[in-house]
């Protein structure tokens, strides 16, 4: 019998995963094969979607991007043996897209049925989770801090002494928070893996739990991915049922239980401060550090607060050892980064690749350069808060530290790229409505610095006096990047800075607006 | 979690206190109750407002703040059907502002609107993680990648129950 593999990730479903699905199956019952139907999440290559996948002899083999029209001539081309046809693909992991990756994180996303607790193990699942049973709670920290691995969520701090933090913190409670608020656009990492492979989640969840001493973990997944949500809350309920969830975690005696919150559509909750507050019940305003989370978090309790990626990758370090994953990487920035190819970009997805390739390589090479096939102007790096830089600033290494010194920032890895239709004072002006808009109104640097910004640029923008709003809109940008309380009004600042330094002559055109209008 | 008042119920007290009651064992429940809510009756009611403040030991004010501070929550019922259009960056590169303009144009609607018939809601979102296959929008809980103009059209039309 031909095994047959279709995602069910919420982005090939935008592509009509569900219909081709449907249309293959049909297929098959008029023509009398069978097949047994597996549904993954997707393996990143969102350009592919639908990719439908069937194991040849242990290989699988891909069509794709596949419509629901297309059920027939796939049969009449017996794609269920490989054979030819204008969308097959031969064996997928051959392919130059996934085979120039290193997937490690994201190593059985897209491969297996993210909901079967055996696939998840026949890959090499709980491997790390029972080396972390087996060892005291100080080592399996020294392992994270030797792996190198810092906080994927994009401020990039050392996990490990994040963990000894909270372990050194003396208390009956503690929790295990799992930041799934993934609001950056250009991000789509979290979500994936939630989707595609919500064990390693758990697992790591449960490590991380056992490294510090806290028994109950929380996972806040932001609103706008009900389907995360449901494959997380599945996958958490079949790992109660298997007993690796509860009051002894695969039978050693010691507890740990998960329980899954959404969040109600603000990006500041992405802010771990804030985060806890949305937790306890509250509007989600950041918190003043200290106390860190670390050491009085949620309900005042020592709380350790990680991304999706970083706990995730905990299972992997101690099942493989922390030199494997220190091995990967350069500089201080080790392990693996997962870039998100995403916005005017040909082949769009997820790639996974040791720190360091530079964006001209990802954008060219993964991505094939512009959809609509025009210049390349702008690239956005880190999502919302991060950087608009230029071509000649695409040799730049992706690591923490080269980002920073180019005057950007990795974030959580989100490349958007723009076309040479963008208008940079545009997106300026976006970055400060945005923070406006999103601002959770605690410090007056963000909640009012953003909104005079809006204004500010608009005047410029409108040639009113340009050079002296252009010291008026420097001086407010220090300001919010020196006296904002978190990285929202802290960072804002980032992509308007790099549009002015960049992109100036979008500044200095002819006034638009209501000027020109008067004039007519 | 995101849908319109197709599938929601008609505000009853009796039953806004039996759900959050459902939800009183859990450590902060206050989000939790108020998705609850709004996933039932397709808002949050100005009278379960007082319900809910007395269940948590709260001030009418501190679930009124909550309840004004996240995007998600309505205080009004929404139309029929809620279409959620991304109009963050990624999604801004692949035209998502052109396709905001068309409805508006040709179906009279801008995000934070409805449809005069009452139809349909159009909302705003910044994000739905479906950037490599920009741009994205959200009806009733389903995930649409790569929206054209012709999509949208089509989608909008079925919202509203018309013939195509």
């Amino acid at each position: 019998m031909t095994v047959v593999y279709i995602p069910r990730d919420a982005a090939a479903l935008s592509v009509g995963a569900e219909r081709v699905a449907k249309a293959i199956m049909a297929e098959a019952a008029i023509r009398g094969e069978t097949i047994t139907l597996v549904r993954t999440g997707t393996r990143g290559a969102c350009w592919l979607e639908p990719l439908v996948e069937i194991d040849i002899g242990g290989v699988r083999h891909g069509y794709g991007p596949v419509t629901p029209a297309d059920a027939p001539s796939l049969f009449d081309a017996n794609f269920l043996s490989g054979g030819a046809h204008p969308l097959a693909l031969g064996p997928v992991e051959a392919l130059d897209w996934f085979a120039g990756q290193q997937r490690v994180t994201f190593a059985r996303c897209g491969v297996i049925d993210p909901l079967s607790l055996a696939a998840y193990e026949a890959h090499g699942g709980l491997a790390g989770l029972r080396k972390a049973l087996a060892i005291p709670s100080a080592e399996i920290v020294e392992a994270i801090k030797a792996s190198g691995l810092r906080g994927r969520g994009g401020a990039g701090f050392p996990a490990g002494i994040k963990w000894a933090t909270a372990l050194a913190a003396e208390s009956e409670t503690k929790y295990v928070v799992c930041n799934a608020d993934e609001g950056d656009s250009g991000t789509f990492a979290d979500r994936m893996l939630m989707e595609g492979d919500p064990f390693s989640l758990i697992e790591g969840m449960i490590v991380a739990g056992l490294a510090v001493g806290a028994s109950k973990g929380f996972v806040y997944i932001r609103s706008e991915y009900p389907h995360a949500f449901r494959a997380m809350a599945e996958a958490v309920a079949k790992a109660e049922d298997a007993g690796l969830l509860g009051p002894s975690v695969l039978g050693s005696g010691r507890a740990f239980a998960m329980e899954l919150r959404l969040g109600a559509g603000a990006y500041i909750c992405g802010e771990e401060t804030s985060l806890l507050e949305s937790l306890e019940g509250r509007r989600g305003q950041v918190r003043a550090k200290p106390p860190l989370p670390a050491i009085k978090g949620l309900f005042g309790q020592p709380t350790i607060v990680n991304n999706v990626l970083t706990l995730a990758a905990a299972p992997w370090i101690l099942a493989h050892g922390p030199q494997a994953y220190a091995a990967l990487g350069c500089g201080r920035s080790l392990g693996t980064l997962t870039v998100q190819l995403a916005g005017n970009v040909r082949r769009g997805g997820l790639v996974e690749l040791p720190f360091g390739a530079t964006l001209r390589r990802l954008i060219e090479e993964f991505g094939g350069g512009t959809a609509t096939g025009r210049k390349l102007r702008a690239v956005q790096v880190g999502g919302p808060l991060g950087a608009y830089l230029p071509d000649s600033l695409l040799d730049t290494p992706l690591d923490y530290e080269a980002l920073a010194a180019a005057g950007g920032m990795l974030g959580h890895g989100g490349v958007v790229v723009f076309d040479d239709t963008v208008d940079l004072a545009k997106q300026a002006r976006f970055a400060m409505a945005f923070c406006a808009h999103e601002s959770c109104g605690k410090c007056t640097p963000c909640r009012i610095g953003s909104q005079r910004g809006v204004e500010v640029i608009d005047r410029i923008v409108a040639g009113h006096e340009r050079a002296a709003n252009r010291a008026v809109l420097d001086d407010l940008l220090e300001l919010m990047t020196d006296a904002s309380l978190c990285a929202l009004g802290g960072l804002t600042p980032l992509p308007v800075r790099s549009a002015l330094a960049h992109f100036p002559e979008d500044f200095e055109r002819p006034a638009r607006g209501p000027t020109l209008r008067a004039a007519e | 979690m995101t849908a319109g008042q197709a599938q929601a119920a008609i505000f009853d007290l009796d039953e806004a206190g039996r759900i959050v009651v459902a939800h009183l064992h859990l450590d902060g429940a206050l989000l939790p109750i108020l998705h609850a809510l709004q996933e039932r009756f397709g808002y949050v009611p100005a009278d379960a407002v007082p319900l809910v403040a007395d269940a948590l030991n709260l001030s009418r004010a501190e679930v009124h703040g909550v309840l004004t501070f996240y995007h998600d929550f309505r205080r009004a019922p929404a139309g029929r059907h809620v279409l959620k259009i991304c109009r963050a960056e990624s999604c801004q590169a692949m035209g998502c502002e052109s396709l905001v303009e068309h409805l508006a144009a040709e179906h009279g609607v801008t995000p934070g609107g409805v449809t005069a018939d009452g139809r349909l809601t159009v909302e705003t979102v910044y994000c739905l993680g479906n950037c490599a296959l920009s741009p994205a929008a959200m009806l009733d809980g389903e995930l649409i990648g790569r929206l054209e103009r012709d999509g949208l059209d089509a989608l909008v039309n079925a919202a509203r129950g018309a013939r195509p």
